[in-house]
């Protein structure tokens, strides 16, 4: 090492603000010369963003970036290539319709004059492939490869250009089991040959398997830099989801009511066809709310749109009130009174050019008094409206402004009004405060636990774990489509909760 | 002290009907600008041409007939456009709609026997079900196989129009055609009354007046409305709410091409009293009305007035041409012209750009 601090990159106060959200807080990242540096987060947590800062698609408001001991200014991708960093985005940036040297030169000046040289280019790609055994035919088109292949000329585009520094962003997400071990000898490799790699990750296990040195993010901060192999999986998932409970809630004691849902051996694919849930079981009762912990895809989301008719199971049952409803259609929940608060409120919670007052009945349009025959009653849909904005306090000019205008809680105030309204029975809300700030955060859950009084059913799924413990009555892990255990809030340990969501089962439950 | 002129752009939150009014407004009189140019380059003054074709459309009785005459085919494409429209659907096919409507009217009028008075009814009956068929193969082919409808409703087209060439030049020509390519003429009871001795198919006219004030109330009013306006706006808060996209997408093409084929059985009807060639049929009316459609923002009530605007266009070119000796196509010009500046202008509809003076 030639430094005298053996470090690559050095990230000095970081400060990268979007309307409304500060992604990166005052962030500190020190990365050392040849190791496999993982950055560790949920989503939101600002890895990505800072990441795209180094690489030079973001101009930071405040900090520095130095590199081997020298402040360097980072105004675009182009620079970052000079400096020698490469970066690997989530979503390829190839041209499917090209062949791989095709892509792999894109961009740089091969050849003379208006003519490309591929004969050069193609010896320097296959010595690279031979030394790292990234195979990969150079003359085929990028369509006809798997995407495990596709990352593998994303990796070539990268040595191609003689990065020293490669920023890897959730590069598993995509992968097979079997390609994700290839990727990681791969990755060691490039390691042993001197190159420096950043790792973006949600998952543990990815962590432990492949990184040296690990930094943990959470809401745009950072919470700690640990040796990999001196800390472990529950440790990691603790600092992740935060413990501080910041909000204390006023909560009255749980009053059980009849049984309202009971999910049976529930099995679903996820959109990639892949099993998502496996054999998922739990009951929920009225006046309960049974929050849903785990790492992000890990088959929360399929559980809800399966509970809420917007995903076919593929095995097992659903029975709510005792009636079976395995496979109902949106609509048919929907007129069994199951509320839904997706987790992508703008783009699946609103429809942003109609008017609030549109919205609010986007699921009891058809239904009287808001439709007589195939006519809109006007009248009584504007008299909800101005019902569910003053109940809900949507800040708004008037009852007919655009979804599209309002700030994230208002959206999320007009999606819970919709939803709530009916009195439903069972909700499902996913991440109702992602996003959201304080004061909306806390008139949320004001809301969600004054229906919890009222006696409905709730399965609050969250990547907060805060949210998850003061909220829940009972707390249900998930790890891998299968259920690690069910826990009563009040004596739940988060150092167990931790262990459960890294994949070990609840003492007690049977394997 | 120097001055400099500097400008801010900045996003605008909506635009206001009367914001969207004065850029559409500016965005024609951009393609007047540039269309001037053209008839600078033929020597004629873009003033005087302006001034003829506006006499010549809207100034005489026979102009004033010949303008309204393009303004029912215009009104009755455009209006169903806007629906289509609305959904998200981009319908090119308004062309091959109208031309497969007429197709069904001369069939009806020609070979199917009715009694007199039955036979109109059954021509616009059979003329919307032939535009609506023609609209609703790309509508199952988006839907169920993610075909893109652009393509799939531009290249439906050319079916139609090769299609209607085979017909008059085959099995549908006319024995007493004298061996042009056409059909027989239709019976007097298959032909639509028209207004004094102009060409203006009063009935058509009518129904398409009608069309435009149900299809607003539609739109606005009605729970397939709200259907239509969610899932062109956005299709997945459509799939949360339980509307199917299938069933409105098929709404939409049905009345979209529907009325295209309404346009045709007018057509040939009121004003050709046979089937004959694609080019005399329709003049391009299905593309023109996207302009119609867009100029109007998806607006069914609007078509009234942009239809109106289109018609006045078109006449011009006769006018130019007979007044002023120059290529009818420079309507096309026109045409291409005000779609550019009408896209063109939509970047100002979201942002706003003030101009400041700095120092």
């Amino acid at each position: 090492m030639d430094n005298s601090e053996g470090y690559a990159i050095e990230l000095r106060g970081i400060v990268k603000r979007f309307p409304g959200v500060i992604a990166n807080n005052g962030i500190d990242l020190k990365v050392r010369r040849g190791e496999i540096h993982c950055l560790l987060g949920e989503n939101g947590a600002g890895k990505t963003t800072l990441m795209r800062v180094l690489y030079g698609l973001y101009h930071p408001e405040e900090g520095e970036i130095i590199l081997n001991g020298q402040p360097v200014q980072m105004n675009s991708p182009r620079a970052a290539l000079n400096h020698h960093i490469g970066m690997i985005h989530q979503h390829f940036r190839l041209v499917s319709t090209l062949s791989v040297e095709e892509n792999i030169v894109l961009g740089l000046d091969e050849g003379t004059g208006p003519f490309m040289n591929f004969r050069k280019a193609r010896a320097k790609i296959s010595a690279i492939a031979n030394e790292y055994g990234l195979s990969v035919d150079p003359q085929t088109k990028i369509w006809q490869l798997t995407v495990g292949q596709q990352q593998r000329v994303e990796i070539l585009k990268a040595l191609y250009r003689e990065v020293d520094i490669l920023i890897m962003d959730e590069p598993t997400s995509v992968l097979t089991p079997q390609e994700v071990d290839q990727l990681f000898t791969t990755l060691r490799t490039l390691v042993d040959d001197g190159l420096t790699i950043i790792f973006i990750t949600h998952k543990l296990d990815e962590v432990m398997q492949v990184s040296n040195r690990v930094t943990v993010l959470r809401k745009g901060k950072v919470v700690s830099t640990l040796l990999t192999n001196e800390t472990d999986k529950p440790t990691l998932a603790r600092l992740m989801v935060g413990r501080e409970v910041v909000f204390r809630l006023e909560k009255s004691p749980k009053e059980l009511k009849e049984k309202l849902l009971d999910v049976n051996d529930l099995h679903a694919l996820n959109d990639r066809g892949l099993p998502a849930l496996r054999g998922v079981s739990f009951d929920l009762f009225g006046g309960e709310i049974l929050g849903v912990a785990g790492v992000s895809g890990n088959g929360q989301y399929e559980l809800a749109e399966v509970l809420t008719g917007l995903r076919k199971a593929t095995k097992g049952k659903v029975l709510l009130a005792k009636k079976e409803v395995t496979n109902c259609s949106a609509r048919e929940m929907n007129n069994l009174n199951v509320a839904h608060i997706p987790a992508e409120r703008i783009r699946m919670g609103i429809v942003p050019a109609m008017s609030i007052r549109e919205n609010l009945i986007l699921k009891k349009y058809r239904y009287s008094p808001f439709s007589h025959g195939e006519f809109l009653n006007y009248k009584e849909i504007e008299e909800n409206a101005r019902r569910a904005m003053s109940d809900y306090q949507i800040a708004a000019p008037s009852c007919e402004t655009p979804a599209k205008l309002l700030s994230g809680g208002n959206v999320q105030k007009v999606v819970l009004a919709r939803e709530l309204s009916e009195n439903p029975c069972l909700i499902v809300a996913v991440h109702p405060t992602y996003g959201l700030d304080i004061g909306a955060t806390e008139q949320v859950r004001q809301i969600l636990l004054a229906q919890r009084e009222r006696g409905a059913a709730t399965l609050l799924i969250s990547e907060d774990l805060e949210e998850i413990m003061t909220m829940s009555d009972r707390i249900l892990v998930l790890f891998n489509g299968e259920v690690m255990g069910i826990l009563e809030a009040e004596s739940a340990d988060i150092e167990e909760i931790g262990l459960m969501m890294a994949g070990t089962r609840h003492k007690g439950e049977k394997l | 002290m120097k001055m400099r002129v500097g400008f801010k752009v900045e996003r605008r939150p909506v635009a206001s009907g009367r914001v969207v009014f004065f850029v559409s407004l500016l965005a024609i009189f951009a393609a007047f600008v540039v269309a001037g140019i053209f008839f600078q380059i033929y020597g004629v003054s873009p003033i005087r041409a302006y001034q003829l074709i506006l006499r010549g459309s809207l100034g005489s009785r026979f102009g004033l007939a010949e303008t309204v005459r393009r303004v029912i085919p215009l009104l009755l494409c455009g209006v169903g456009l806007t629906i289509a429209f609305r959904a998200n659907f981009w319908n090119i096919g308004a062309e091959g709609q109208l031309l497969m409507g007429a197709v069904a009217a001369a069939g009806v009028a020609l070979f199917s026997g009715l009694p007199g008075p039955l036979l109109l009814p059954a021509m616009f009956i059979a003329g919307f079900m032939g535009g609506a068929a023609w609209g609703l193969i790309p509508a199952i082919l988006k839907v169920m196989l993610g075909l893109n409808d652009v393509i799939t409703t531009l290249m439906m087209n050319y079916i139609a129009i090769y299609f209607l060439e085979w017909l008059i030049h085959g099995p549908w020509k006319g024995p007493t055609a004298r061996g042009f390519a056409y059909t027989d003429t239709f019976q007097q009871a298959a032909r639509l009354p028209t207004f004094y001795n102009t060409r203006i198919h009063w009935p058509t006219l009518i129904l398409g007046l009608i069309l435009a004030v149900v299809m607003y109330v539609v739109v606005t009013r009605t729970r397939s409305g709200f259907e239509i306006r969610v899932v062109g706006d956005n299709p997945d808060a459509a799939r949360f709410a339980g509307i199917s996209q299938l069933k409105t997408t098929l709404l939409v093409m049905l009345i979209s091409g529907g009325f295209a084929g309404l346009a045709g059985v007018g057509e040939v009807a009121g004003i050709h009293l046979r089937l004959l060639g694609p080019n005399n049929i329709s003049m391009g009316y299905g593309y023109t009305a996207i302009i119609v459609a867009w100029l109007a923002r998806r607006n069914p009530l609007a078509v009234i007035v942009t239809a109106l605007l289109f018609g006045v266009i078109m006449t011009g070119g006769d006018v130019i041409k007979v007044s002023l000796g120059l290529p009818f196509q420079l309507i096309n010009v026109f045409n291409g012209l005000i779609l550019f500046f009408l896209i063109g202008s939509e970047i100002l509809l979201r942002y706003r750009i003030s101009f400041l003076l700095r120092r």
